[in-house]
């Protein structure tokens, strides 16, 4: 399966998306150059985390703005896998492919450290290799990952069951305490309605080996691969 | 009124903080008087900072060679050989005096410009460290600080997207008016892509990246800019802005243009800016170079040479390119958004001349920039030391309640957890953090190998104020220790000495037998100093600061599944103390946090035995003997029992109780919390046990069974017997409840 990542100037998980990928999934990759516009017939995009353009305004508002971002707005539009992590999911957030906002986190502090993450939704191509209830070991590493949407907004996304993972604790209880940036009912990540576009906070590409502290990454990973294989069949 | 016009007074000499006999020589070297552009130039590479004039004759005394040194002192960064055709390049750096007047700023272009240092010699960093000294945490003023400086090494280090790993911080009275941040960083090369700052080749285009040229940092000892110009009335600030996302376009450039060999040299505008890089790259490459200034990038109107010549401002580089190249350096950095100008050319005439529209503002030999007179001051113990060293113990009453000493210690912000710190630092981006912060030594996997490199900066309490030899000796003993503890083998190191004025003889005397401490310890262990930094003149209005010297040590695994973290494992598992437990209270953090008292002899250290514990901790990581092993050093081996109870909480770990006995004759309290050296607590599995128990008597390390791994409780003989939750608890919150 063949992926591309986009690289802003100031990405800098891109190097991280790239190795769980390609030397921990096996699979192909590509980096796709802010700049450029072709994505290069990739079978999921991925929007890596960072500090793109250097924050500068707001998170994610300037890339929104650049060429490759664009071509993600056409490929997502067309139904193709789009996953946003961390400045990625603000980048698509900003860009308008996914509701809702990041803001400042409660503690008013950038927060660095492993987290636990409720697999609420497996019903999408981006969890179906999880089970419903699964608890998955994710780093976090953001100053702005505090999840925000209007209440209306938070009708529609529960409605069409768009809240993909939830914060909780190590045994899956998702409480106050175990919510670690003060995201509105500890959201970690959501999907679109069309469920092809998926964003989180906490990293997948940081935690593909036990030996930097998770390989519950993987999961994610591997439910991408599944439905891509699913897809050809 | 032009620079060059102003007359050089014996006024503008002084406040140029350059001495007569200082400026007679430049006279002699020039053959006539320089003007004041030069005079600014000399004044910048001749200051403490970038000349050395105080310390260079004891900084020659140091170890700086061994097989695998590939760089040593001189350069941006030290580089070490570390197999299969990769290197490591690493170095630390005070920002102690910037960081003290604008914390944020201060700190933050600390972190820019030891990255800077980095990746200018082709590497790519891969980790960043620091080690930062206030006064009590109870003062406001310090919590702001505090406050500033973490928050300016976080935004810095996570925006460019390096891990900062590993770290310290201490608090002490003698850093109430004067804190000290000091940042290091490593990095990654591949031998054929080593590059230095050297000039070379006749009439090879000098090229100016990154950022602007603005006022900002010019050398504040200068003059009230309104006597340079009429022009600029501003008023000049002597610190530095930072833009991490600037400096992470310029990395990348940076990394680009060198690795796609496009260039002779290159070199960052960091202390003393383009005046700096010039004449270093031009002296080291045996050359001369001419650069115009009219033609350097500049954020605002009306800079004079001098100005333009002594700005600090941040995210710069000047680089040689081959003959050829210049048109691909100009298109990658266009590629990266940032301003390239050709400034200028490499000459064979060794002068350092600046033009400005063509006209002649600065000539000079770049050589002689670059070697500051070299001063041996006066020096003289302290009587103080005496004292300190006559100190009788026996004074002191041992505290009767050892339980509550423990408690009152585990929320010392000293000792406590610094966990409040370094979850503000994004310490697992790049995905090759194998040991998080929170453990002796950080460990950094080489992707593609299986290569691991171990790291840790340290300085200690107050051992250094009542001993600097001794004290010095045990910094680096035990930033060696961290590093044998994680199972790796020390290989290098790089030191920043943070001292006050050498111009007082008691300063220079510390000074003096601290380079003489850290000299012998490293010649112990086979250790080369690969470079690093002195910052002195750190002064409080009632005298100058403990004397401070920080060392970052580098550790190699062949095989970094070798590696050992500090906390207990598996319940059953034996656990052992390496080493003397010893009843010693001297300079220990109970002494002065429980008695409230400074002083007493420090520990002493015998460099042999220390060695010895170094090699038994290696060899039994190596061999997989160890589950755990813990450097026990601050706070004592309570503290130390206490932390490999509940650490593991840093990496997801359940905590683990023991049950140990109290070995040794003599003080309880000695015993609990006196801090002996040379020791380290580790745990095996019973069916491991005796093995390590025959290495450590082989390589003749004493050892004590303390006991076993189990419960919840953690229990010392008769004198502790507390809940491993309550102490973890304290330990870990103790920082987080100061700040909130």
């Amino acid at each position: 399966m063949r992926f591309s990542v986009t690289v802003f100037p100031g990405s800098n998980c891109d190097h991280d998306c790239e190795w769980v990928i390609k030397d921990v999934m096996g699979q192909d990759v590509e980096m796709v150059w802010h700049k450029e516009t072709d994505l290069r017939k990739p079978d999921c995009v991925v929007v890596p985390g960072g500090f793109s353009y250097g924050d500068y305004l707001r998170t994610g508002a300037i890339a929104r703005f650049s060429p490759v971002m664009k071509s993600v707005d056409e490929f997502a539009k067309k139904g193709g896998l789009v996953i946003g992590i961390c400045n990625g999911f603000q980048i698509l957030c900003e860009a308008g492919l996914l509701p809702g906002a990041l803001i400042r986190n409660k503690s008013l502090q950038f927060s660095c450290r492993n987290v636990y993450n409720l697999v609420e939704r497996t019903d999408t191509p981006f969890t179906g290799a999880c089970q419903k209830g699964q608890v998955l070991k994710l780093p976090i590493a953001h100053g702005e990952g505090s999840y925000f949407i209007d209440s209306e907004g938070m009708k529609k996304l529960k409605a069409n069951n768009q809240v993909v993972v939830r914060y909780c604790d190590e045994t899956g209880q998702v409480t106050p305490g175990s919510n670690p940036n003060g995201s509105l009912e500890n959201i970690a990540g959501i999907c679109n309605e069309k469920r092809n576009v998926f964003g989180l906070m906490p990293h997948p590409d940081r935690s593909g080996e036990d030996m930097i502290g998770s390989h519950d990454g993987q999961y994610i990973w591997k439910s991408i691969i599944k439905s891509f294989a699913g897809a050809a069949r | 009124m032009t620079t060059a016009e102003i007359e050089i007074t014996p006024k503008i000499i002084k406040e140029h903080g350059l001495k007569p006999d200082e400026y007679d020589r430049i006279c002699t070297i020039l053959g006539r008087k320089p003007n004041l552009t030069e005079l600014g130039v000399y004044s910048v590479m001749w200051s403490e900072h970038c000349g050395y004039k105080h310390s260079r004759a004891l900084l020659k005394t140091l170890p700086t060679k061994g097989p695998t040194v590939l760089q040593g002192p001189g350069e941006n960064a030290g580089i070490m050989d570390i197999g299969e055709g990769w290197a490591v390049a690493f170095k630390v750096e005070s920002h102690n005096h910037p960081s003290a007047i604008e914390p944020y700023q201060g700190a933050a272009t600390g972190v820019g410009g030891i990255l800077r240092d980095i990746f200018t010699m082709g590497s790519r960093p891969i980790a960043s460290l620091n080690s930062l000294r206030f006064g009590p945490l109870t003062d406001p003023k310090v919590k702001r600080l505090f406050t500033g400086v973490v928050r300016g090494i976080a935004d810095y280090g996570n925006c460019m997207g390096i891990p900062t790993v590993a770290g310290e911080v201490l608090f002490d009275e003698s850093y109430s008016e004067n804190c000290l941040v000091n940042a290091m960083s490593v990095g990654l090369v591949r031998h054929e892509q080593i590059i230095r700052g050297r000039a070379t080749g006749v009439n090879n285009p000098v090229i100016y990246i990154g950022a602007t040229t603005g006022r900002d940092g010019i050398h504040g000892a200068t003059f009230a800019s309104a006597e340079i110009t009429d022009e600029s009335t501003e008023k000049r600030s002597a610190v530095q802005v930072a833009d991490p996302f600037m400096e992470k376009l310029l990395m990348e450039a940076t990394l680009e243009l060198i690795h796609g060999e496009l260039l002779v040299g290159i070199q960052d505008m960091g202390a003393a800016g383009l005046t700096c890089s010039t004449c270093e790259m031009a002296s080291r490459g045996g050359a001369g170079i001419e650069i115009d200034v009219a033609k350097v990038p500049k954020r605002e109107k009306g800079m004079t040479p001098y100005e333009i010549l002594l700005s600090e401002s941040q995210e710069r580089m000047l680089l040689v390119a081959k003959p050829g190249c210049e048109q691909k350096v100009h298109d990658i950095l266009a590629k990266w958004d940032l301003h390239a100008a050709t400034i200028g050319f490499v000459t064979d005439t060794g002068r350092m001349v600046v033009k400005e529209n063509g006209k002649v503002v600065v000539d000079v030999p770049a050589e002689s920039l670059t070697e500051a007179p070299v001063y041996h001051p006066a020096k003289s113990e302290p009587a103080i030391l005496k004292k300190h060293r006559e100190f009788d113990e026996s004074t002191v009453p041992v505290a009767p309640d050892h339980q509550a000493v423990l408690m009152k210690l585990l929320v010392d912000p000293t000792l406590a957890s610094k966990r409040w710190v370094y979850h503000q630092y994004d310490h697992m981006v790049r995905s090759n953090t194998l040991i998080r912060p929170g453990s002796d030594a950080a460990v950094i996997r080489v992707k593609g190998t299986k290569l691991g490199l171990a790291m840790t900066i340290d300085g200690i309490g107050s051992y250094c104020a009542l001993d600097p030899y001794e004290g010095a000796k045990i910094v680096v003993a035990e930033s060696a220790r961290n590093i044998a503890c994680s199972g790796a083998q020390p290989i290098g190191m790089t030191d920043c000495l943070n001292f006050g004025s050498p111009e007082k003889p008691e300063v220079f005397y510390y000074l003096d037998r601290a380079i003489a401490g850290i000299g012998d310890a490293c010649r112990a262990f086979n250790i080369p100093i690969t470079g690093g930094n002195v910052s002195l003149y750190n002064e409080n209005p009632t005298g100058p600061i403990d004397p401070s010297p920080i060392v970052g040590m580098m550790g190699l695994f062949q095989d970094v599944e070798t590696r050992v973290t500090q906390w207990f494992k598996n319940d059953g598992d034996q656990v052992y103390l390496l080493g003397e437990i010893g009843n010693t209270i001297g300079g220990s953090r109970y002494l002065q946090v429980i008695h409230g008292k400074k002083t007493g002899a420090c520990p002493r250290l015998d460099l042999k035995v220390e060695l010895a514990l170094h090699k038994v901790l290696i060899q039994a990581a190596g061999q997989k003997l160890l589950q755990s092993a813990h450097d026990c050093s601050d706070g004592g081996f309570a503290i130390a029992l206490a932390e490999c109870c509940f650490t593991g909480a840093t990496h997801e770990a359940k905590a683990k109780g023991v049950k140990s006995s109290l070995p040794g004759k003599g003080r309880v309290d000695g015993r609990l919390f006196g801090e002996t050296q040379s020791r380290a607590i580790v745990s095996c599995k019973p069916s491991d046990a005796e093995k390590l128990e025959s290495l450590a008597k082989q390589l003749g390390v004493p050892f004590e069974k303390l006991g076993v791994v189990g419960g919840d409780k953690l229990i010392i003989g008769d004198a502790i017997d507390v809940p491993v939750s309550t102490a973890g608890d304290l330990f870990f919150t103790a920082i987080e409840k100061m700040m909130s």
